[in-house]
């Protein structure tokens, strides 16, 4: 059984915090049901079924930490997994980073776990799974995808009194259909929480569609191009610039939110908290109650975790931090909900209307293997791939062949045009962004 | 598993646990315990045959495995982590009905191994409806009860905790009283003891180690911050690699030190510190073409991804096509015998018998001996990397031996080998002669941000340390270095190669493939290599 209610989870864990000797000891309890399938080359590849429950114990004396876990759950090895924390905490040195386990905290309500998604077996993947392939082989094309479903719970415990539980569900899908003389290729990815929501069909026929629209793509010279970024092309980048937004790298001086002080200048601040550094269009949050994208409303360490804003109207509001960097520089602690999502607030505009509005430009599907080439301006690079298209007038005129971009999201962010409704992405809400000057420094002949 | 995940996971406590990793943790006494005993393991892994077998398997495999790490995180003056995992269970593969099929459980009991093979068999069966290619294995050889081990000289896991926390200290406090700022250096160890039984026959036990030892460091200046990391390499051996034998270092003329097969890691970190400083004053690259110089910790990442990852046969058939790609090395430039991959200097092969390599192993992970085999001879495509159930696909009637699976958990699957650059076979030339006939040109040592479209043609890579060569000489640390080309244009730019005292194996130790993603290592050897009438870049950005 790897998922147990919240009152199994708490009894479960003080009869593991009633062996413990240590000055304080916190425990985690992970438990995992995950289904998946795989297909290529118009077949079953690969599927199965995880199961797993995993109890982590953290225990201290002073500065001393030890962490062992264990997925055996007899009280002999409930006592084992205590002492062997125990003797790893004696063995190691003193960190004197360490923090003191957290008081218990509130937490808000949690809507995370959809029965629905909880339900999905064997049949629904292989449904999956043939929503690609079949009419991929009536059209002469090469189906492969990819669906993993997720039902998940996490407890924690700590020696002052701290409880917090949640179980959470999720389903991803993803396509990649390519045509028979691999001339063209379309992708398509979706997640969600609640699998009613998941239309597999709908979703590979859009992949079918790229795949022979982006047959014959023509070359275009490199360079500088306005680009409509689908949500899939910009959150990879996106997520580089919300992952680099660490206070202490910042106060450092290793981040691109390190401040560099003006000669003279007196007192200056060590970040960019409070400072302007994007089109005043953007904003930036994390929120555990957004209806899409929902997460648990605690941390790793059990600290509750509520709407966060990162940056507002362009300005950076908040750093992410530990809770040690916190007190030392007498922050506020920011802490990661589990699970932890990230929302980029848009327009109303559809992909559709942005296309219309674009006199000439680049519609770009996704963008691949991005790589940071310097920390300081995120400099960035990687390629489009699997549907890269030309605008003229308000329409896909033809698809040109790959590029390779080098470019920032800093610099992207500060270009848009025009921004669109928003949509799940990888756990996180993205919208569609016109951009004007994104740099392609090189041609790419991979379809 | 990336980079920037494997840092969080060496930094973090309870709440790092979070991420998904495979792995119990251990107390360090317990790392040490003996393996369970081969006889036992025989005994359940026939439970697993023998029970396939009875609901209709044609073929069955059963990996037991116990996986070890340690991981010690350091930062600065602080030991920020040491953690200790194992997991252990058996994962069973049997085909039916023509069909693969997996499962695998951590319940150990004779009941639980049976039943877990007959789910395995089930899933065949029900997947079998998709089927449109029938399984098709190549023959292998039953090897009947024999064992295997990495040669290692030292335990990394036998050496106490103390003394690999204190010796990452003193690496963190070489760099930082040398010019870094600020420094996080860590030890990973890996030990897998895995026994394989298959309805062929073999009963194979192998104990495999590997370890690395890196180090991030950065200092602050005026202008703003550099990064160094370490120029040592993950290897296929025991703590013996920190040795930093005096017989193992290559002294580049005004460059770097160049490690062979041990690595003075403390040595490593005081450069990092004074090359740091040089890189916060060094002026930025004129961009252009030139005739670039790799050093082999460097050229090691380029052959990975322009050479091993194209080469492997499932990425070549459409397999991978979802997740990392397809290959531009298409079957018909394979039979065409024709295709230049490279100029007619160039000769890569594969294989996963290189002492010291990642990749070192007596046997795959479906009991096929490991071997060496060319891949592109005289710069000629001449073979793929291919596990039974491919090599039939290009005439072939014998495994290359490289299937992996990173845990007892996951199903094993086609893996890249060891893929290498052989040395110059008519002159041992050395880096400084390679860098001699060069009129202007760039030395480039160590790895830096890689990346490459999903056929892998067009890519780009930076470095760690950059050195503008003038009349035959390094004059002067550089900045802002990447170059971008396109695979075959590249290797048959390949215009000089050292000879074999130069050559060098280097590594990746986390080597993402496959849906679900598993990571494998492997290992990539090289002579200092010249490369002419490159494009490189300017990485300046002013934003």
């Amino acid at each position: 059984m790897s998922i147990i209610t919240e009152k199994e989870a708490k009894k479960l864990l003080k009869k593991v915090l009633a062996f413990s000797k240590a000055d304080e000891c916190e425990c985690n309890l992970n438990g995992q049901l995950t289904g998946n399938i795989r297909y290529a080359r118009n077949t079953v590849t690969t599927a199965g079924e995880v199961t797993d429950l995993t109890l982590a114990v953290q225990s201290t004396f002073g500065k001393k930490m030890g962490v062992a876990t264990i997925n055996e759950f007899d009280d002999a090895s409930l006592e084992k997994v205590v002492r062997r924390s125990e003797e790893l905490a004696r063995l190691a040195p003193d960190n004197p980073e360490m923090m003191p386990n957290l008081k218990p905290q509130k937490y808000s309500k949690m809507a995370t776990y959809f029965e629905s998604t909880a339900n999905v077996g064997p049949e629904f993947r292989a449904k999956a799974a043939d929503d690609g392939i079949t009419p991929s082989k009536k059209k002469n094309l090469v189906a492969s995808g990819f669906l993993t479903d997720s039902h998940t719970m996490t407890a924690v415990m700590n020696t002052n009194g701290l409880f917090a539980y949640n179980v959470a569900t999720n389903v991803s899908f993803s396509a990649t259909i390519r045509t028979a003389d691999g001339k063209g290729s379309g992708w398509v990815t979706r997640d969600y929480s609640d699998v009613n929501k998941m239309d597999t069909a709908k979703a590979s026929k859009i992949a079918i569609d790229k795949s022979i629209g982006s047959v014959d793509a023509k070359e275009m010279e490199p360079g500088k191009y306005t680009v409509i970024l689908e949500p899939a092309a910009s959150v990879g980048l996106l997520g580089r610039l919300v992952n680099a937004m660490g206070q202490r790298a910042a106060d450092e001086g290793r981040s691109f939110l390190s401040y560099k002080p003006k000669e003279g200048e007196k007192n200056p601040p060590k970040n960019k908290l409070g400072m302007k550094m994007f089109d005043e269009r953007v904003s930036i949050y994390s929120d555990p109650h957004h209806p899409e994208v929902p997460t648990a409303t605690f941390a790793g360490d059990g600290a509750a975790v509520e709407r966060t804003e990162w940056i507002q109207n362009g300005k950076i509001v908040n750093f992410q931090n530990s809770r040690y960097w916190a007190q030392k520089t007498g922050s506020k602690y920011n802490p990661t909900a589990i699970g932890g999502n990230w929302i980029m607030e848009g327009g109303n505009e559809s992909l559709e209307d942005m296309i219309k509005n674009t006199r000439r430009g680049i519609l770009v599907t996704r963008l691949w293997y991005i790589r940071q080439l310097d920390p300081q301006t995120l400099l960035q690079t990687g390629l489009t791939r699997d549907g890269t298209f030309y605008i003229e007038n308000g329409k896909i005129k033809y698809p040109v062949k790959n590029f390779r971009f080098n470019e920032s999201p800093i610099v992207m962010l500060n270009n848009i045009e025009a921004l669109g409704k928003p949509v799940r992405i990888n756990g996180n809400m993205v919208p569609p962004m016109k951009v004007r000057d994104f740099t392609f420094s090189s041609l790419s002949d991979a379809v | 598993m990336e980079r920037r995940d494997f840092i969080k996971l060496t930094g973090a406590g309870v709440g790092g646990l979070m991420l998904p990793i495979t792995g119990n943790m251990v107390s360090a006494a317990q790392l040490l315990e003996k393996p369970m005993d081969v006889a036992m393991k025989k005994q359940l892994a026939d439970v697993a045959l023998n029970a396939a077998k009875s609901v209709g398997a044609t073929y069955a495999d059963a990996r037991i495995g116990r996986y070890l790490n340690q991981f010690i995180t350091t930062r600065e003056k602080v030991v920020n982590n040491v953690v200790n995992t194992e997991s252990a269970g058996i994962g069973i593969r049997v085909i039916a009905n023509g069909t693969w099929g997996f499962a695998s459980t951590s319940i150990m009991t004779p009941d639980s191994i049976a039943k877990t093979a007959k789910q395995a068999v089930a899933i065949a069966k029900a997947n079998s409806k998709f089927q449109t290619e029938p399984v098709k294995l190549a023959p292998v050889k039953s090897y009947g009860e024999v064992s295997w081990k990495t040669p290692i000289v030292k335990n990394a896991f036998e050496i106490p905790i103390k003394e690999k926390a204190d010796m990452l200290l003193e690496v963190n406090n070489a760099a930082m009283s040398n010019g870094a700022s600020y420094i996080t250096s860590i030890f990973f160890l890996v030990n897998e003891q895995k026994y394989f039984a298959s309805t062929e026959g073999s009963y194979i036990d192998q104990d495999v180690h590997r370890l690395w030892a890196p180090f991030f460091a950065s200092a602050v200046g005026e202008s703003g911050f550099k990064q160094r990391t370490s120029l040592g390499n993950p290897v296929g051996m025991g703590f013996e690699y920190l040795d930093g034998k005096k017989e193992d270092k290559i002294y580049i003329d005004g460059a770097n030190i160049g490690y062979h097969n041990s690595y003075d890691m403390v040595e490593d970190a005081k450069n990092a510190g004074k090359q740091l400083q040089k890189k916060l004053k060094a002026k930025s690259v004129k961009p252009g073409k030139y005739d670039l110089v790799l050093d082999p910790a460097h050229l090691m990442l380029t052959i990975h991804e322009s050479v091993g990852h194209p080469l492997e046969l499932d990425r070549v058939l459409g397999y991978e096509a979802n997740f990392a790609g397809t290959s531009f090395a298409t079957l018909d430039k394979w039979k065409s015998k024709k295709f230049q991959y490279g100029s007619d200097i160039v000769n890569l092969f594969a294989d996963k018998t290189q002492l010291h390599s990642l990749g070192y192993v007596g046997y795959d992970d479906e009991g096929v001996k490991t071997k060496e085999w060319d891949l592109v001879k005289d710069g000629i495509l001449v073979n793929y990397q291919a596990t039974r159930d491919q090599v039939h696909m290009i005439d072939q009637n014998e495994s290359h031996g490289c299937c992996y699976s990173q845990s007892w958990r996951d199903v094993q699957f086609q893996r890249m080998s060891n893929v290498s650059l052989k040395p110059n076979p008519k002159e041992d030339l050395s880096a400084n002669d390679v860098i001699k006939g060069v009129d202007d040109g760039i030395y480039i040592a160590g790895r830096g941000s890689f990346s490459i479209d999903q056929q892998r043609y067009n890519f780009q890579f930076g470095g760690q340390l950059f050195y503008e060569i003038k009349n035959g000489k390094i004059v002067d640390q550089i900045e802002d270095v990447a170059y971008q080309s396109n695979t075959q244009e590249f290797w048959n730019s390949c215009a000089q190669l050292a000879g074999k005292s130069d050559y060098r194996v280097g590594g990746s130790f986390f080597d993402g493939k496959g849906q679900p993603s598993q990571v494998s290592a492997v290992s990539h050897g090289c002579p200092t290599t010249r490369f002419n009438n490159i494009n490189v870049l300017n990485t300046k950005r002013k934003v």
